[in-house]
């Protein structure tokens, strides 16, 4: 690979689909929902049946605008909708309503932020809204040898179509530049961004060109491209196969071709299918579509903070490592939890280890969504609060934590219910030292003969004899001062 | 109930509401006639006898209760056969959906039923709307009641001869480049082209859509009126229809008409020339309805509408263009025909298109595929558009000069079955006068002006966006200056309906 793109330079451009996460489809308002048994959601607009006609989704509108906005496109003041015609037995109109030379936005980018280097900016050429198909159903029935079936549950359901202009470089780039796109439309909440239930969805055009020539070479057409692990493979094998294709003199093939993500290769579909003239022409069944700038203005002023803004701003608030705040802010729902748990604390980042670490690791153990969390935010400040206060050591605050996610206590109703209170108090802790040094007068004089390793042996007692309550820090200091003190 | 080609909407729901007959007496006699007259007509393809004796004892108990009866009431209907009706078989004319049962109601024909309408059944048509003489339905030709050897006109042909022959007093139908004022003209009633988006096209099944409309066919200016404003306004369930109000039109038919001024496109008269020919016969009565208005004080002015020469062949490309699209959902795999045994997926495409739709529906996929096709768009589809833009521009200069445009609705009164289908050029350049309003999008109603050797012949009023008032107003007027025409002599007699 490395030796591949020592000498050839690829050039990658990505064509995303994200399905927006509005409660009806486009146009018409059956729902959106996922997962329900097949030809649920149906109505005669997204049946196509005769003389059924669409109508617009503003709320799809709004989020595409959003999506958009987010990524730095202009929006144009009128947008048309056109039919794209292909036949297939998912797609119930015979063509799908879409969007061709005037489309919703153009010219935006996103930034890549690349470990120490500088800040990539790619390009985005066009965002456009349209329809989803249904979807065939090929296997699992007991007829499937001879016949397939139609689920049109996701006919009709929003998509926004994003595209690149062949500004990424590597497959790394192309990762990189997914993993920004999807945690940009997660903060806008334009969609789920679930790429198991085919809300986001990536096709990657990629070509080879000899390092330092600047024309492009042949571009190929990847689809199917339906995780980040299979984007990055099939980009890498691709590069190898078209790196191949030139080293023996051959010449690479403007074609599309399908990754097989078991046998990781991709390839050629059969020209037939890909011979397609899509005859697009404007949809007379709507009219045009107009974003004015009130309503482009209105969309503007209430984008959240976007994920390089919100790491940027953890880092300088917060004292956060720039990783940390990059961790928080892959979710918005944890950023956004960290900065409840953080406000008015005087210890952000001890908050930050705890919401990375157990509670992060409590949440994948449950397989839960950070909007289930057990603890509310406040109650992991309190429990910080409490280490912090020398209350509790933190290897009580962990049993702390899981009794607080367990039983759904409080930090000090869960310290109260455990009898966890560390022992802070000096005269106590020296009385507790006092009856250890007694008990143990031949490990004293060894230490005091300068054996000084044997002090971990008398912390441990004492930490025993006070049933691990006594504050650790003091029993060092007192113990030293005992033990120096003859 | 003996004389029913005479019912007025009026008629009906005034003896309706002095208990004189019943809704379901009416619509009983209806289903009579039609069953005398449709073996030789072809007119109607699918009755409603449930539906309407549900909807017709709903009127019936309003006007038992001494109720206010709704505009419509017991108005017996017929509904061309593109309009979606909910459980009521809809063919498009069509082998393709010749056992399709709609879930939906087209708004149309919603808002029909709400005034009080009573729909009888669904009517024959040009498969899926496609053609000027009816002889494109997988059902058969409708025959026109005036002469059964003649076509009724199309496609709205059922629609144009059963209310001619007295099967229902009103019929809806649809009009895309013709289709409801050619066969109006035909068979010597009235026919309504509304504005675009003025009737929602929500339930009419789809030709070429921006140029689609619905709209009422009636035996008088004031019938049209009250089915016009029973369907027109906004719909939310068409992005298209326009949210403008709907004036009273039946009320604003008194209003005058002296001090029109009426526009005669000379190219209307002259070009007619070059393209087969304006019948003399029709050119006659059309003059002779323009000296009636002249006379009643509207002032005739000779105007231009320079691009109509092009309207034809414009509206080929646009209307094709579109129907190749609208026509792609009829693939056999959700509803309607599939043929039987096909091997593969393709196989199946391949073999439900070619024997379900009829040979003029494919020629039309075809022209409008090539149309929309890389390399031919800007050549065909993009210049079409604009031409039809300057056609607009023709219209809107021209409504600055005068109030309304007149000229013949059709260049021959009805021809002959057979006539003209081996021809399909020839048949396409019937449409020459009425192309141009629906590429403008402007209202136009046509209505019998004459008869010229024996069949009737119509006069069009074209009017500006949303006059429809004018239009109809205009058309009442004439008509009292003209008198009775119709109905054709052999559903003339009391009782007869073409029962012979
Ligand atoms: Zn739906």
């Amino acid at each position: 690979m490395a030796e591949t793109e020592s000498r050839y330079e690829p050039v990658i451009g990505l064509e995303v689909h994200v399905q927006l996460n509005t409660a009806s489809k486009i146009f018409c308002s059956c729902t959106t929902r996922f997962g329900d048994p097949p030809n649920t959601h149906t109505c005669p607009v997204c049946l196509g049946l005769p003389g059924a006609l669409p109508v617009l989704n503003r709320a799809a509108v709004d989020k595409a605008i959003r999506a958009a906005l987010g990524l730095n496109c202009t929006v144009r003041e009128t947008s048309i909708f056109a039919r794209k015609n292909y036949f297939y037995p998912d797609l119930p109109k015979g063509y799908q309503i879409s969007q061709y030379d005037r489309p919703l936005a153009e010219h935006g980018h996103l930034e890549l932020e690349t470990d120490g280097a500088a800040a990539q900016r790619i390009g985005i050429t066009r965002l456009h809204l349209e329809e989803d198909a249904g979807k065939s159903m090929h296997e699992g029935f007991p007829d499937s040898l001879h016949r397939s079936y139609v689920d049109l549950n996701r006919a009709g359901v929003p998509l926004i179509e994003i595209v690149s202009e062949p500004d990424l470089r590597s497959p790394a780039e192309a990762h990189e530049y997914l993993t920004r796109l999807k945690e940009i439309m997660l903060y806008l909440d334009v969609s789920d961004c679930n790429m198991e239930e085919g809300s986001l969805r990536c096709d990657a055009n990629v070509s080879l060109r000899p390092r330092g020539q600047t024309a492009f070479g042949a571009k190929v057409e990847i689809k199917n491209l339906n995780s980040f692990r299979f984007l990055q493979r099939a980009l890498e094998h691709e590069i190898e196969r078209q790196a191949q294709v030139l080293d023996t003199g051959g010449r690479v093939l403007q074609e599309t071709r399908l990754y097989n993500a078991a046998e990781g290769v991709t390839r050629g579909m059969r020209s037939k299918e890909e011979a397609h003239d899509y005859r697009y022409f404007p949809e007379p069944d709507l009219p045009p579509l107009r974003v004015s700038a009130a309503w482009r203005a209105e969309i503007e002023r209430h984008l959240p903070e976007l994920p390089k803004a919100r790491r940027e701003r953890l880092v300088a608030q917060y004292g956060l490592t720039p990783y940390d705040a990059a961790v928080l802010t892959a979710q918005p729902a944890l950023a956004a939890y960290f900065e409840r748990a953080a406000a008015g604390a005087a210890n952000a980042k001890g908050i930050a280890n705890w919401v990375l670490g157990d509670l992060s690791a409590w949440l994948n153990g449950h397989g839960a969504a950070v909007e289930q969390a057990p603890v509310p935010p406040e109650q992991l400040a309190a429990l910080v609060g409490l280490i912090d206060g020398g209350v509790l050591s933190s290897k009580m605050a962990k049993d702390v934590f899981a009794r607080m996610a367990a039983e759904g206590e409080g930090a000090e109703a869960a310290v109260a219910a455990l009898g966890l209170r560390q022992i802070g108090d000096a005269g106590a802790i020296e009385a507790i030292i006092a009856a250890v040094l007694e008990a143990h007068p031949k490990q004293r004089e060894q230490y005091q003969a300068g054996k000084t390793a044997l002090l971990g042996f008398f912390v441990g007692q004492v930490m025993k004899a006070s049933q691990g309550q006594a504050n650790p820090g003091m029993v060092n200091d007192l113990l030293r001062k005992a033990l120096e003190a003859k | 109930m003996t004389e029913l080609p005479l019912l007025s909407v009026e008629i009906v729901r005034r003896r309706i509401g002095e208990r004189q007959t019943t809704a379901t007496a009416l619509a009983e006699a209806c289903f009579g006639a039609i069953a005398a007259a449709n073996p030789r007509l072809n007119g109607y393809l699918t009755l409603s006898q449930e539906r309407a004796r549900t909807q017709a004892e709903r009127i019936d108990r309003l006007a038992d209760q001494g109720l206010p009866l709704p505009p419509l009431a017991g108005v017996p209907v017929a509904v061309k056969d593109v309009l979606s009706t909910r459980g009521l078989r809809t063919t498009c004319g069509s082998r393709m959906l010749e056992n399709y049962l709609p879930q939906y109601d087209a708004t149309a024909v919603e808002r029909l039923e709400a005034a009080g309408a009573v729909i009888l059944g669904k009517v024959n048509c040009d498969e899926f709307a496609m053609g000027s003489s009816n002889e494109n339905s997988a059902y058969g030709p409708v025959r026109n009641p005036w002469d059964t050897e003649r076509v009724p006109g199309g496609s709205s042909g059922g629609s144009a001869a059963a209310v001619a022959a007295g099967l229902g007093v009103a019929a809806l139908g649809s009009d895309t480049g013709g289709s409801i004022r050619q066969p109006a003209a035909f068979c010597g009633v009235v026919g309504l082209l509304p504005t675009y988006g003025r009737v929602s096209r929500f339930g009419l099944v789809a030709f070429g859509s921006s140029l689609d409309h619905v709209g009422p066919l009636a035996r008088s200016a004031k019938d049209a009126a009250y089915l016009l404003a029973a369907i027109a306004g906004a719909d939310p369930k068409d992005a298209t229809s326009a949210d403008v109000p709907v004036p009273d039109y039946v009320a604003e038919l008194e209003q005058p008409i002296a001090g029109l001024k009426i526009g005669i496109p000379c190219e209307a008269f002259a070009a007619a020339g070059e393209t087969g020919g304006l019948d003399a016969g029709v050119n006659a009565a059309v003059r002779g309805a323009l000296d009636a208005l002249e006379r009643a004080d509207c002032q005739l002015v000779e105007i231009r509408l320079p691009h109509t020469e092009y309207a034809t062949a414009t509206y080929y490309l646009i209307a094709t263009a579109e129907a190749s699209a609208n026509l792609a959902r009829y693939d056999g795999v959700r509803y309607g025909f599939r043929a039987p045994e096909a091997e593969s997926l393709g196989a199946m495409y391949r073999q439900t298109r070619d024997h379900g739709f009829g040979a003029e529906v494919k020629r039309r996929i075809l022209l409008g595929t090539y149309a929309l096709s890389a390399g031919y768009y800007d050549a065909y589809y993009r210049r079409a558009q604009r031409v039809r833009a300057r056609i607009a521009e023709d219209y809107r200069q021209a409504f600055q000069q005068v109030d309304v445009i007149a000229m013949p609705t059709t260049p021959t009164p009805a021809f002959r079955i057979g006539e003209r289908i081996e021809d399909p050029l020839r048949m396409y350049l019937n449409d020459i006068y009425t192309v141009s309003a629906d590429l403008a999008g402007v209202p136009a109603i046509s209505l019998p002006c004459g008869l010229a050797g024996g069949l009737p012949v119509g006069v069009q009023f074209t009017g500006n966006y949303f006059a429809e008032s004018l239009l109809l107003r205009l058309a009442h007027h004439y008509e009292r200056l003209r008198g009775p025409i119709g109905p054709p002599p052999a559903f003339a007699t009391p009782g007869g309906n073409g029962a012979q």
